[in-house]
This record gives C-alpha cells, structure tokens and sequence, in this order.
C-alpha cells in the first residue's frame, strides 16, 4: 500500500471499504486493486470535497452503463446519508415459481399453418427417436417426455420434468459444438510456421501449414412469454431456459408480458431452484394481458444490437395471443428478421389437437418466422435440436 | 489552488475539446493511476476525440488500432516480414540452418503493429484501441495481458519490454458485452449526449467565427431533435457538420429562414425513416421552441 493509502486514519479506511461491499452489493464488479486505488484517492487532493471525491470514485468503481447510473445516488446515500431508501438493494423475498393446475383458454382455430416455414418433426418423430437411444433416461423419463406440461399435475412429475429440461439444454450443447469441430477445414497459409518449417529446405516451402477459421458459436435468444395464459408452460420453459444459459457459452433470456425484462444475470445463479424463483420474481406481470408487439419493440430498440450476432437463433416461446395491435407485432417481427439469422417461434399449442395458428398477432408474425414448432412436451423440445445444428 | 482535474480541462479545452467534470477527472486519474479509460456511449458523441485531443494535449503521437472481427496478433501486436524473410533464406542457401533462422528472426524483418508500436515509444503515446466490443472475446483476454504486463514475448525474439507506458483509451460501442475483468482493470465513463450548453461551446470552439448566438440555437435545435423518437439521433460530428453548413450560408437567425433550415436537415438526419419523421411541420414546431 501505498504512503497516502498509509497517512489516512483508520475510521476513513473502515468506511471505504463499507462503500465498496455497499456497492458489491449493488452488483459492481470490484476486485483489490480497485479498493487500494480507492484508497489511494480517499488520501489524496481529490477527497477534499464530496463533489470532487465523487467523479472520481465514479470513473474508478463503476465498468458498466448500468453501474454509472447507480452511481451517484448510491454515493449520496453512503457518504451523505441522502436518500437512503432508493438506494438499497431491490431483493424481495424469495416466492415460489408458479406451478399448479390452472384452466388455460383454448384459442380460435381456423386456418392452416404458415408455407414458408421449416418444419420439425411434431412430438413422436423419427428424429426423436433417433435422439433419444443416444441419450441415457429412464423409463419415467421416457413417459414424460411425451406427457403434455399442462397434464403434470404430481409435484414429483414436474420436478423430473424440470430436471429433464435442464439437461436436454445441457446436452444439445454438447452435440452442437462437436458438429462444429467436424466441420472445420483449412482455407489459408499460416506463413508464419509456414516459413518456420521451409528453412530445413533452404526456403522452399515444401510443408504448407494452414490456418482454420473459427467458427462462431450459435448464440441462442430466448424469449419467453410469462403472461398468464402461458402460465402452465412457463415453469417448465425457466428451468430450460436456465439449462440453456448455464452451458451455452453465448446465450441470453427475457421474458415479457406486458414488458419486457432481462433475466440472464437472474438465471446464471448456479443453483436452478434460486435462479428459478428469483426470476419468477422479476417476471411478475402486473396483469392486463401479453404485449408481444411492444416487447419486441423494446427488444429490437435496447438489446437487439447487442445480443444479435451473425449466427444467433431468436427463440421465442409464445402462444401468440397479443393484447396489442398486429400490424405492431408483424412490423417488429420483420425488423428482427432482418437481423438475426432464424426466428424459431415454440407455441405449446401446437401440440394441442387441431389446434391452428388463427390468433391475429400469431398470424401476422408467422410471414417473418422460420421455424414455428411445438413445444408442449420435453420430446418436442428434443426434436429442435437437429434444427439448431444445420444454422 | 487549481485541483489537476481542472487543468487537464483546460488543456483539452484548449485543442479543441470540451470535457465535463466527470470526464477531466477520469482523464486525471487515467495519469496518476496508469489504469486504461473505457469509454462507452451512443455511437457520435466523440469518444474517439477525446482520445485524439488528449493527444494534442500532451503532444505526444496517437497510436489506433480499430478493433474487427477477426482481429488477432498478427494484425494487432507484430508480424513477421514474410517476403524479405524468404528472400533472405533463399540468398542464404546452403548456410547453416540455426544460422539462417537467427538472422531472419531478428528486428530488421518485424513489422511493428499498433499494439508494439505503442509500448517502444520514447514518449508515452496514447493508444486508442476503437471499438473492443468487435474483436473476438480471445483477443480480449490478450489485450487484458498486455494491459497488466505492458511486455511481450515473441517466441522467435524473446521477452520486449515497454519503454513507457501509454495511455490507453478504449471504446465500446456495446454490440458485445466486454469481460467483467476487462471492465474491472479499466476506468469507466459513460460519454452521453453533452448538454445545450456544452454543446454551444464544441461548436463555438470547432467553428471560427461563428456568431454565439447562433451557436447556441444550433445546439438547442439539435438537442430538441435528439428528444424526437428518432431511429439514428444525431451525433455531435452531425451538429458541427450543420453548423459549418449554417455559418457557411451565412444565417443570423434560425428563425428567419426555417426553409433553409429544414433544407439542411440532411447533416443530421441520417436514415429514411427518420426523415419522413421529421416533416418540415416538425421542424418548424421545433424551431419555434428555440429561443
């Protein structure tokens, strides 16, 4: 430590380092070189004034957009006892994950499904079964794979279900990064090595080294609808949802009902339960219906750039019943498609008995969708996955 | 007593660039804790100057390396002279091997890229390293190690050395997000939009001879089309585009020729959508807000 880190008293230091838990606590990522520093100014010219301190510490303490806007209340809450109460931790009380049997509303049907979209095997395919001898599972397993979410009514039931879910997101990612590998080839000289090995040969290259080009990840988008008419599935989804951002290395979650919240940094706690109900709680919606449209809006507005890449699939799991205007929906849904490479779009209601896609938000979005599957059951999130390996 | 933030302010003022006080104190700390600057904000609000103007400031060389996909060392750190190197092996032929790969793997045939040019100058550079969030997350966590170490080590060359060490300067625009070690290791400033105020003297300091008054509705104006719900707000290099347009027309007022203004919109407003958007009924709606 430094002299001037030294020359402040012991009761300044105390406090410093009350500051940095308080921000810690706020979600700053601040490691031990940060606090010396802090330290290190707290002792300096620039302590003399709180209006001097606070840039400073500011520049110092925060690394992201959302820290920067915390900052200065959070400073005035600590140091001059400003407005305390907005600037503690927003950490409500752990609740349950919303499970239970409910009534869900059976939609209008009428007419068929989209042309243009791609097809995945519906429940029972050959694709599946083909999946599922690779994959070790129990016979209960097995039995549930095929049950509709809405009919797992025993508390044990859902739980298998919840753990199947996570672990069928763990091992899609498994089986999409060895595809990968697989199709790697060289394209370009390495000339570096390439020149290293021609000097045994008096400069003639005769060993060529080539170099590989990386390949980018899949990154998978999730968007999940938690409105109420979804409840039942909701659940069910969190926990793959969970599973998914745990091992796909570049993945990221929202939910929306009437907003839109993103709940990565909720689901990356490691424990599936916490993570659950963690962002059961931020995904409470206030009622009044699913604004898809105006979710997507915000998507594309805020978070799309972002979390968008080159080859990013946008999964969006919804029954498609939007208390907003279409055209919204259907303008939004194209604006995405622009961007990413394929919008798979999961309705539980698929796999419902002559169910079609009449719901007038469903039917404007259906034009921009690529792939529109259902996802009522754990085997027909199976069969996504031959479809996420050829994007 | 001038504290140093304020007179890192008033260097910067005086090329040309007008830092708030959030900014001059991060500039200030970025010296005395030899820690890089991460600077973020909306694409237009002058990150990159500030690297530039710091530059001028401490009249010292800038050195960029604009980040892509792909980047890696060899276009980032060093590269081997490829062509003289096979000449040499070539002309050398028959020479013992050992021998040849000493010679050829010396200083003469590396090509410095931006990275080693910075840490072997014998005046601390700035080094402005643009857009990080576009480089590959591996090519961050290298950047992490050259940041800490401020060395590198080539395999054929050995350990270099910095002679001093720059001031870094990174930008993000945020289409990725950035490590939380690379985050942690850097200062940070969120760049935002600057006030009408602040803005008034940017224009008043990149423009000669514009009138102030005029400069001051310039920036009331811009700022008030920044509140419209526009797809691309215009950046502070668009307003000082429409200024140089305005004051090149020779406008006293904005007021007396809201057609010209109008007319001249394209400096700011940069998409399709935007300009069906901004009807000259908006504009005039606005122009009767300036004062």
């Amino acid at each position: 430590m430094s002299a001037q880190a030294q020359s402040i008293g012991e009761a300044s230091r105390h406090k410093m380092s009350g500051f940095i838990r308080t921000l810690r606590d706020n979600g700053f990522v601040i490691g031990l070189a940060e606090t010396r520093d802090a330290l290190n100014i707290l002792g300096g010219e620039a302590a003399a004034r709180p209006s001097r301190l606070r840039p400073a510490l500011r520049a110092l303490l925060c690394s992201r957009q959302s820290d920067w806007q915390k900052f200065n209340e959070i400073f005035d809450a600590y140091w001059l006892l400003r407005g305390m109460k907005s600037a503690t931790r927003i950490s409500g009380a752990p609740q349950k994950a919303p499970s239970g049997l409910q009534t869900v509303e059976s939609g209008a049907r009428g007419l068929g499904e989209s042309e243009n979209a791609d097809h995945v095997q519906r429940g029972e395919g050959e694709a599946l079964e083909a999946g599922q001898s690779k994959r070790e599972g129990a016979s209960r397993a097995e039995r549930l794979s095929q049950v509709d979410f809405r009919h797992l009514t025993q508390p044990e039931d859902l739980a298998a279900a919840h753990d199947i879910a996570a672990r069928l997101a763990k091992s899609m990612r498994a089986r999409l990064t060895r595809r990968m590998h697989a199709r790697r080839s060289g394209q370009k000289l390495d000339l570096r090595r390439t020149i290293h090995k021609s000097i045994a040969h008096g400069g003639t290259p005769l060993e060529l080294v080539h170099r590989q080009r990386k390949d980018k990840p899949l990154r998978l988008v999730v968007l999940l609808d938690a409105s109420g008419s979804m409840s039942l599935y909701s659940s069910v989804f969190l926990r793959f949802m969970h599973g998914v951002l745990d091992s796909f290395r570049e993945a990221e979650a929202f939910v929306f009902h009437t907003r839109l919240v993103h709940v990565s940094p909720a689901l990356r706690e490691r424990d599936a339960q916490r993570a659950v109900e963690r962002m059961s709680l931020l995904a409470q919606g206030v009622g009044g219906g699913t604004r898809i449209g105006e979710s997507l809006a915000t998507f594309n507005r805020w978070h799309a750039r972002r979390v968008i890449h080159s080859r990013t699939c946008v999964m969006i799991v919804s029954d498609g019943y939007d208390t907003g205007p279409a055209e919204n929906l259907g303008a939004e849904m194209a604006a995405l498609h622009k961007r990413c490479r394929r919008i798979a779009w999961l309705n539980p209601m698929i796999g419902w008995q002559d169910y079609t896609p009449a719901a007038a938000g469903m039917q404007a979005a259906l034009p921009h969708i690529d792939l529109f599957a259902p996802a009522h059951n754990l085997a027909s999130l199976q069969a996504l996955e031959p479809y996420l390996a050829r994007i | 007593m001038k504290i140093p933030s304020e007179k890192i302010a008033v260097q910067m003022a005086s090329v040309g660039y007008i830092p708030d006080r959030d900014l001059a104190t991060a500039l200030w700390l970025m010296e005395s804790l030899s820690r890089p600057l991460l600077l973020e904000g909306e694409a237009g609000v002058g990150k990159t100057e500030v690297a530039r103007a710091l530059a001028l400031a401490h009249d010292t060389r800038l050195i960029r390396l604009q980040c892509y996909e792909g980047l890696d060392q060899s276009g980032a750190l060093y590269e081997w002279n490829y062509q003289r190197q096979l000449l040499a092996i070539k002309a050398r032929e028959g020479l013992d091997a050992s021998h040849v790969e000493e010679h050829i793997f010396s200083e003469k045939y590396l090509l410095e890229r931006p990275l080693l040019a910075a840490i072997r100058q014998s005046k601390a550079p700035v080094l402005l390293i643009d857009e990080i969030d576009r480089a590959d997350e591996e090519f961050e966590a290298f950047l992490l190690e050259l940041l800490s170490d401020y060395q590198v080590s080539i395999p054929e060359l050995g350990t270099i050395k910095a002679t001093t060490i720059p001031r870094v300067i990174l930008t993000s625009n945020g289409t990725r997000e950035l490590s939380d070690a690379l985050r942690r290791r850097c200062l940070y400033h969120y760049v935002d939009y600057p006030d009408v105020d602040r803005e008034a003297r940017i224009i008043l300091a990149r423009i000669p001879h514009i009138d102030a008054a005029l400069a001051l509705q310039i920036a009331t104006m811009v700022n008030l089309i920044r509140k419209e719900d526009l797809r691309k707000a215009p950046g502070v290099a668009e307003t000082l585009d429409w200024a140089a347009t305005l004051a090149g027309l020779e406008l006293r007022h904005l007021r007396d020729e809201p057609e010209t203004v109008f007319d001249t919109l394209v400096c700011l407003i940069k998409t399709a959508e935007d300009k069906s958007r901004i009807t000259q009924e908006v504009s005039d709606r606005l122009l009767g807000k300036v004062a």
